[in-house]
């Protein structure tokens, strides 16, 4: 740990922290929604280690609640997981750790680690981002969970809280500095927009999927400059060639 | 709770399943090489998907509209963190004015 307060700026570091209190806040409401469901404790508390994706674990409470099948519901909380696999493809090779460590590392892969990781310039600073901020997760979501089970009732209504804003306000206001960039704005509005249309038809997790559809957006933007890993751009211009 | 196996049968399927996404997209980068543009392209993507999770869990609950409340919260929170205030101004002004909303009835 010491480590990354070496690597990584105060700044940084005190994001991470009101982050992972946020996520602390939403685990209350999970919590106290599972027992309130009729759960037992260690459903919620198994679940916010074991799974470690908040959304998904809401949905598969829901769904099981409301008399479904448990495998159903596992799968509708997989497709919600389905966009860890894209998350995988953004992060830099040794950002999640190497070796042994990796399984580890592999596993405090979810929102918040990812932006905290993407937004840092180098290797060290993503890596250290991403470790602090997932392993700030990893005791904040489901110690928030298990907090939110003991004291039930009491918490039931999050929402007069407005903590049900939390979440959204943390992703967007962390990729903020992302979207000043006007051409990946546009695409990430698009992207939402299809999203939005989406979900009143499709079930929880494809419209966010779908909105990957806005990459094409990213690709046509700029048909100039590509000459770092394709062919050589002199090969397209021979005429500056004396 | 009915049946505690096939709770536990689920609950096992998901978290495996989660793993195995978390896992799946990092060996896919390490197998193939990809050129400077993919890669920003890929972190693109991740930026669109973020976005769109915030849309939706912004705007939606379920399958229908979350209420006014919540999404103005957020966007409040947006304009702020826009402005470059502080996180936690930001997170506390997109919670406080959901909540103060409520408060006056706004659904």
């Amino acid at each position: 740990m010491s480590s990354i307060r070496r690597t990584l700026e105060g700044s940084v570091l005190r994001d991470i922290a009101l982050t992972c209190l946020a996520v602390l806040f939403i685990g209350l409401s999970y919590g106290a929604i599972a027992v309130a469901s009729g759960f037992p404790l260690w459903v919620p508390a198994a679940q916010s280690v074991l799974v470690l994706a908040g959304a998904s674990e809401f949905l598969f409470i829901g769904i099981v609640a409301a008399g479904g099948n448990p495998f159903a519901a596992a799968l509708a909380g997989l497709l919600v997981n389905s966009r860890h696999l894209p998350y995988g493809l953004a992060l830099p090779p040794g950002v999640t750790g190497r070796g042994w460590r990796r399984v580890f590392g592999t596993h405090l892969m979810n929102d918040e680690s990812v932006v905290f990781a993407l937004a840092q310039e180098d290797l060290p600073r993503k890596r250290a981002a991403y470790l602090a901020c997932g392993i700030g997760v990893l005791i904040c979501w489901p110690g928030g969970a298990v907090l939110g089970a003991l004291i039930g009732s009491a918490v039931h209504d999050t929402n007069a809280f407005g903590l049900d804003a939390m979440f959204p306000a943390v992703i967007l206001a962390l990729i903020v500095p992302e979207l000043r960039e006007r051409v990946t704005m546009r695409a990430a509005l698009v992207g939402a927009a299809v999203a939005l249309i989406a979900t009143p038809f499709l079930p929880a997790g494809l419209p966010v999927l779908l909105a990957l559809a806005a990459v094409l957006l990213l690709l046509r933007a700029a048909p100039g400059d590509r000459e770092p890993g394709g062919v050589p751009r002199g090969d397209h211009q021979p005429q500056a060639a004396p | 709770m009915k049946d505690t196996t096939l709770v536990v049968a689920g609950m096992a399927t998901l978290a495996a399943g989660t793993y195995a996404f978390r896992l799946s997209g990092q060996l896919l980068r390490a197998r193939i090489s990809f050129p400077p543009r993919v890669t920003k392209l890929l972190e693109g993507a991740a930026v669109i998907l973020l976005a769109a999770l915030v849309a939706t869990t912004a705007l939606t609950q379920g399958h229908g509209f979350s209420g006014v409340a919540r999404p103005v919260g957020v966007l409040i929170g947006g304009v702020l963190a826009w402005r470059k205030a502080p996180f936690l101004v930001v997170v506390i002004a997109a919670a406080g004015v959901t909540a103060g909303l409520r408060l006056l009835g706004v659904p």
